[in-house]
């Protein structure tokens, strides 16, 4: 396990063959543990009503943008458009809004996109875990949560209103969604809120303090970096592409099984390299504003952050199989999970 | 591959030639996995039920597969025997066959399997039918329960999945391979055509290759050494490998002193004053 001091040294080295020499080590593991596969998903931000007040996020409830949330009939029309893509992984997000996004409405997101999708995950803002439990009985079967940054300093700086502010209460999520069941957990950080080191090192730290206590899930990291949001920069620090090679690098060497994603974030020239490095993991097709895939037009649209990468599906899985790689879009469906 | 009738592997009463069951994961593409089944001559191979696209959006990988090939659906993802019933039954529902190969593992570090639960989920199987092969810790108690359960195999592991560190658990499988009457499949870990060799010399009845086949450089030329592999290793095993000797012969017997002298009194056969 990388010590803050290793991980410190490997991202302010300049040294170009030390990186290499990360890279070939985190490409060898992912081959070993993975082959050549690459599981797709997509998200659906169903709700962007938000209570809490993020600095760097789109959806903060201090910015003044049309607020939206699907009905029952908008969100059967926008999972139909992405399961006639072929997705078969779906992801379903909400601003940080517990009283005009409650549990029952996301309740009932989840039963209807049962119609659709095998399986089904959560980015939603965190709750309780028998609230997890009635969700993964529903059927949804991961979660999706980033603690943003593990510098509680940093952390209050960010973060000024709503259960956001809650730092433990965001800290423990993921435990909550384990002790309920679920499957498969995604835990990160937002690179450009703090010292990246700091950060990766304390990420590490709580995913193996979750490895040795729920070994029966299955863990994936992400790292997404700040980015624009209609053109506006709200990032912090920036992370350059160097940086951020070696952090998906030591992470696949300090986690050789866990899957890696990443999402729409980064364009399709850095994602296209990543998948050779240790990235496991792609959103494809993404659209995050709500309503984007059949609602609203893209002027209408407001998106939680830009995307970077604009392949249609179809696209990304011609290239991926140019480059010899094979798209996974069935990787679980639901057992009854009752 | 052997063809000797006379050596066939037999699991619940079919046949088998060859003793080379290959797993599906992690190839590169659906041509590649049919070029490697070709050239593995493999008559059984395993496939996970969660990768199966249901729903018929992608290519199907078992459009690729010969008929005469058993499929054997795995429950991987089961992290208990209920997840392991449903997934098998899930498995028959679709249209598979009742074969399983039950993977019970909590494990998503290692992909250490939970031998008692896999003893439950076979137990619970077999009385529904299916022909149970469960992946396990090579464990002498849960072996026998296995097979007490009415498993068709026990398949122990040689070393954790894909990690290709080889036969790290050899005492424990020979142990195994003295005790069990059932066919002992060795899966996991072996990472090189010499280590699967080296598991048939021990008289394993077969082993499953995955994660070696699927991520060499060229899957169907591997699983082509790894089939001679096995063969060059079961006709050794059959052939009865000189046994290893800890030291030299001694140049004077232990026994020597009682053939030396033909008049010594030692020689006499017991006489029995009656």
């Amino acid at each position: 396990m990388f010590t803050l001091q290793d991980i410190k040294n490997a991202l302010n080295t300049e040294d170009p063959q030390k990186t290499e020499h990360l890279a070939r080590q985190a490409a060898h593991l992912t081959r070993q543990y993975f082959g050549r596969t690459i599981a797709l998903y997509t998200p659906l931000y169903i709700s962007n009503y938000c209570s809490s007040h993020c600095t760097y996020c789109g959806f903060n409830s201090h910015h003044t943008i049309a607020r939206k949330k699907l009905s029952a009939q908008e969100i059967r029309q926008e999972a139909k458009i992405i399961a006639d893509m072929g997705i078969e992984d779906i992801l379903l997000l909400t601003g940080e809004s517990y009283e005009s996004a409650p549990l029952s409405y996301i309740i009932e997101a989840v039963q209807i996109c049962k119609d659709f999708f095998p399986h089904i995950g959560l980015e939603i803002y965190p709750v309780e875990e028998n609230e997890y439990r009635e969700l993964f009985c529903t059927g949804a079967d991961s979660v999706t949560v980033y603690q943003e940054t593990y510098n509680r300093r940093r952390y209050r700086e960010v973060h000024l209103a709503g259960k956001k502010q809650d730092y433990d209460f965001r800290y423990h999520t993921p435990e909550r969604a384990a002790k309920a069941g679920m499957r498969r957990i995604s835990m990160g950080i937002l690179l450009g809120l703090s010292d990246p080191a700091e950060d990766i090192f304390a990420l590490f730290e709580h995913l193996r303090s979750m490895e040795k206590r729920y070994p029966g899930v299955e863990y994936s990291l992400s790292f997404p970096r700040l980015r624009k949001i209609k053109g506006r920069d709200f990032a912090l620090c920036t992370v350059d592409d160097i940086t951020f090679t070696k952090i998906i690098c030591l992470a696949r060497i300090a986690f050789p099984r866990i899957g890696i994603n990443l999402s729409t974030r980064e364009d399709a020239g850095f994602r296209n390299h990543a998948i050779e490095l240790g990235v496991t993991r792609i959103s494809a097709a993404s659209n995050t504003a709500v309503g984007g895939y059949s609602l609203e037009t893209p002027q209408e649209q407001e998106p939680q952050f830009d995307i970077a990468d604009q392949r249609s599906f179809e696209d990304i899985m011609k290239t991926l199989k140019h480059k010899n790689f094979d798209p996974v879009l069935t990787d679980w469906r639901r057992i009854d999970n009752t | 591959m052997n063809n000797s009738q006379s050596d066939n592997l037999i699991i619940a009463g079919k046949n088998f030639t060859s003793r080379f069951l290959l797993g599906t994961g992690k190839f590169p593409n659906k041509q590649a996995l049919h070029e490697a089944v070709t050239a593995s001559g493999s008559e059984i191979i395993t496939v996970a039920l969660r990768r199966i696209d249901l729903e018929r959006h992608e290519e199907n990988i078992l459009e690729h597969i010969p008929d005469n090939i058993t499929l054997l659906t795995n429950t991987s993802g089961a992290r208990n025997a209920k997840e392991a019933v449903r997934i098998a039954r899930l498995a028959r529902e679709s249209g598979y066959s009742h074969w399983i190969k039950v993977e019970v593992i909590n494990d998503s570090k290692y992909l250490l399997p939970d031998n008692a639960e896999t003893v439950k989920a076979t137990e619970a199987l077999v009385k529904e039918g299916f022909t149970v092969l469960p992946y396990m810790y090579p464990d002498l108690y849960f072996a026998r329960e296995l097979a007490a359960a009415g498993a068709a195999t026990v398949m122990p592991l040689a070393s954790p999945i894909g990690s290709n560190r080889g036969l790290k658990t050899k005492e424990f499988i020979e142990i195994l391979i003295h005790e069990i009457d059932i066919p002992i499949i060795v899966d996991a870990g072996l990472g090189a055509p010499s280590q699967a060799a080296a598991v048939m010399e021990m008289g394993a009845d077969a082993v499953l290759i995955n994660t070696a086949v699927a991520t060499a450089k060229h899957p169907a030329n591997m699983a082509r050494a790894f089939a001679q592999a096995i063969a060059a290793g079961r006709t050794a095993f059959l052939s009865g490998l000189p046994a290893e000797k800890a030291d030299a012969d001694a140049s004077s017997p232990l026994t020597g002193f009682l053939y030396e002298n033909p008049k010594s009194e030692i020689r006499r056969k017991p006489e029995y004053r009656i």
